[in-house]
């Protein structure tokens, strides 16, 4: 209570007040907030907001989705695409803890969303009242606010701030948990005030030019230079700003996979894939190079492999908007706190102009093996089984890298993440911290509701699949336009392939049966086909991407193929391995 | 990457007092004790209260680790939305304090010792004399608590109780006028600190 009335607001003039219940100022919360698609579930203890929402049909759109873990990726996915805050509604107890997936996922990748959960009446707090969840606690760890609302006056301010903790700074999930009697009771309410600052919180460090300066002498003095970029550029809306900096200081740079698309993949300064699937060139220089210029990204365990052998020759440079980033995993010689929105154009000011071919070219020569080595095999083989690598392939011709892949997570996501091709930031939608199996086929209905005018892809594993198949229901429900790529290699690839390389191909539960997909999708009156032969690859691709509305393909690719590059767990980077 | 020295003198564990000034919002110890839990770091004492600033409270977290933890941990907190601020200290850099509580027969008391030299000895002071119990008090260093417990024992202690840490740090000036600054919707440098900027000026040189 105490800290909802320090809200600061910016005073306006007395409002009119009317009665209204506290569902009703929710939603006109939500509304005031520019919401107009929620993913949700009803139940017992949301039902008051259920009712009002029925009244609401015009300015807000529900989407009923099939399990809640299905309404906060669909959340995610909407995110991801569209910049804004991703809303769920969930009833208490069962709904609630469902979500808790969706919850860690997007607290892990910095994914906005605002959960809303239906709670028992507050008397019955703590009383073990039936399906009561102590929905606070369990959701602590994983989401970057909560807060349990027992009286409606609460509501707008709760919500106000809600929406600026997810949204502001680095962006999170946050979760406020709505007792029964709050949402029905009346009150006096005076209008929505968005929120702008709350005294104990502090979304953006102060930039210290200091650090700019001494970043700036850094790079330019540095004669092998890497940029690594993470998905902080696109939360920053900072693409255009992050272009400027790569191409006036000529850099190579390099992405995780959840900054793909920042700059083009087809960019010539961008040298590919970071981590422990990702390209040859940036792993073995990221060991080479004389300072390394993080920006926007966290340095992930994926991404470094073994720390003490972690680019121990660089000076670095960390660009990040959360100060408890810098030194967390890897120690920073210039720490620039900041948006990256703010502090790049400052960088670019002082660096000067430059190329470096011949750094440049030593990318290109590690390329030019990893071409021959892997990626051509992989992408137009001659004979034999189906690959994912050309799958992907002949997708990215057929959508000019203009549509949004989302992927499941596994063997097929590395694939679709090396392999991509995007021409901007946003189009690429995966479950990268968490790593969540069921994460894709939700997201991407998500996706599409926050592109509605591209073609969005789920590239999706016959494990993960299965997963959350059900949202299927979703999509037959709300015609929703999703293209499904299913993967089937039979098994649980990704794991199949540690057991192949680390435990002397012990396949201990991989191996995976799974139903007739197509007819699946048929009984959801998807339409759908199956691939097994290469001459049929491309006409079917073009089949699914033509057809108007969702479309189910499943292809029968190669049931052992590994995905190469990659960086043995507990080796460097420097250790990476073609085969 | 440099400062190898400092990686050194920090990776020595040693006791750190976290002070940390919070709203006083249901649910910010929670976040803030799974900072430690999750980590599996042992929180040796905590101590909550209210601040001399009405509604913001102040914890004092003891915790043994290196530096660099520390350090790691204090950003973690200081993340979380309803925390102000975070400070962490080693024992020289504070004035602590812990209270104790000991229940002691009264009878075996008067027999077998002067009272007055007892007390005086170990700064104690009764708070409570009934006819069946004693109870003394003291504050002090753990050490010197812990003293008084051995020269209680063999009359008998009933019951012993500490408290958790307090901490007072030396060189403060107060959280008064920090948190004018918080109020302001544009926080100035002093409440936005840049601890790299004002510890490690000279990690980075041409
Ligand atoms: C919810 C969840 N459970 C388990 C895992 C561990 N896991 C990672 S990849 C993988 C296999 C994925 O198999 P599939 O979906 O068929 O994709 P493939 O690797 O074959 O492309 C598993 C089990 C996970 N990431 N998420």
């Amino acid at each position: 209570m105490d800290t909802l009335q320090e809200v600061t607001t910016t005073p306006a003039a007395p409002k009119e007040t009317k009665q209204v219940t506290g569902s009703v100022a929710l939603l006109e919360g939500l509304i005031a907030e520019g919401t107009e698609t929620i993913f949700g579930y009803p139940g017992g203890a949301i039902m008051p907001i259920y009712d009002a929402i029925y009244d609401y049909k015009e300015k807000l759109n529900h989407i009923l989705v099939r399990h809640e873990q299905g309404a906060t990726h669909a959340a995610q996915g909407f995110a991801r695409t569209s910049g804004k805050v991703g809303v769920v509604f969930a009833t208490s107890g069962p709904g609630a803890t469902n979500l808790v997936t969706g919850l860690a996922d997007a607290q892990i990748d910095s994914t906005p969303l605002v959960c809303i959960t239906g709670q028992v009446f507050a008397h019955l707090l703590g009383t073990d009242a039936f399906q009561e969840t102590d929905v606070i606690n369990i959701t602590t760890p994983v989401t970057k606010w909560n807060y349990q609302v027992t009286d409606a006056n609460e509501i707008p301010a709760a919500l106000a701030k809600a929406f600026y903790i997810a949204r502001s700074g680095r962006p999170g999930p946050v979760l406020i948990d709505i007792t029964k009697n709050a949402q029905m009771q009346l009150f006096d309410y005076e209008g929505y005030t968005p929120c702008t600052h709350i005294r104990s919180y502090r979304p953006k460090p102060i930039i210290r030019n200091e650090y700019i300066e001494q970043a700036a002498a850094l790079i330019n003095s540095a004669k092998k230079p890497f940029i690594l970029f993470g998905q902080g550029v696109s939360l920053g809306n900072a693409e255009a700003e992050f272009q400027a900096f790569v191409e006036k200081s000529g850099i190579p740079a390099a992405w995780t996979i959840l900054g793909a698309g920042a700059i083009p993949t087809d960019h010539p300064l961008n040298v590919g894939m970071l981590g422990m699937h990702g390209n040859y060139g940036p792993n073995v220089q990221t060991n080479e190079c004389d300072v390394l210029i993080a920006i926007g990204m966290r340095f992930d365990d994926r991404v470094t492999g073994r720390l003490d052998k972690y680019a121990k020759q660089a000076k670095v440079v960390h660009l990040d908007i959360d100060p408890a980033e810098i030194d967390k995993n890897v120690k920073a010689d210039v720490p620039v706190w900041g948006d990256c929105k703010e502090t790049l154009p400052l960088l670019t000011k002082l660096v000067t102009e430059k190329t470096h071919p011949e750094w440049l070219a030593e990318f290109k020569a590690f390329e030019k093996i990893e071409k021959e080595d892997l990626i051509e095999p992989e992408l137009n083989p001659q004979s034999g089984e189906l690959t994912m690598g050309e799958v992907i392939h002949q997708l990215n011709i057929l959508t000019k890298g203009e549509a949004v892949i989302v992927s499941d997570v596994g063997q097929h996501q590395m694939v679709a993440c090396r392999y991509g091709k995007l021409n901007a930031s946003r189009l690429t939608v995966t479950s990268g911290g968490l790593g969540t199996m069921g994460f894709g086929l939700p997201a991407a209905i998500g996706a599409k509701f926050g592109a509605p005018n591209r073609t969005v892809v789920a590239v999706i594993g016959d494990g993960g699949f299965q997963m959350t198949l059900q949202e299927l229901g979703t999509i037959m429900q709300f015609g929703v336009d999703v293209k499904i790529l299913i993967l089937n290699n039979q098994f649980l690839g990704m794991v199949r392939q540690w057991q192949q390389l680390f435990n002397e191909k012990r396949y201990s539960f991989v191996d995976i049966t799974s139903p007739d997909f197509v007819k699946l999708a048929e009984s959801y009156y998807i339409a759908g086909k199956k691939v097994t032969e290469r001459a049929d690859l491309v006409g079917s691709l073009e089949q699914m991407l033509q057809h108007p509305g969702s479309f189910l393909l499943e292809v029968m690719v190669s049931k052992e193929h590994n995905v190469f590059p990659m960086v043995p767990q507990g080796c460097s980077v420097g250790e990476i391995r073609l085969k | 990457m440099s400062n190898s020295q400092d990686i050194d003198s920090a990776n020595a564990k040693q006791e750190f007092t976290i002070t940390v000034y919070t709203e006083n919002q249901i649910g910010i110890l929670n976040r803030i004790a799974i900072i430690f839990s999750r980590r599996k770091i042992n929180i040796e004492s905590l101590n909550v209260s209210p601040s001399e600033i009405e509604h913001i409270h102040r914890f004092n977290i003891l915790i043994t680790e290196t530096e660099e933890v520390v350090r790691k941990l204090a950003r973690q907190i200081e993340k979380q939305v309803e925390v102000l601020k975070v400070y962490f200290n080693t024992n020289e850099d504070i004035i602590w304090q812990e209270l104790a509580l000991y229940k002691v027969p009264t009878d075996t008391i008067q027999e077998k010792v002067l009272v007055e030299r007892l007390l005086r000895e170990n700064g104690a002071r009764a708070v409570v004399i009934r006819k069946d119990y004693t109870v003394f008090e003291t504050t002090g260093h753990r050490t010197e608590t812990d003293k008084l417990i051995e020269v209680l024992q063999p009359y008998g202690l009933i019951e012993f109780v500490r408290s958790a840490r307090v901490a007072i740090i030396k060189d403060s000036t107060g959280f008064n006028s920090k948190l004018r600054e918080f109020e302001r919707l544009d926080p100035g440098h002093d409440v936005i600190e840049n601890e790299f900027l004002d510890k490690e000026k000279n990690v980075f040189t041409m």
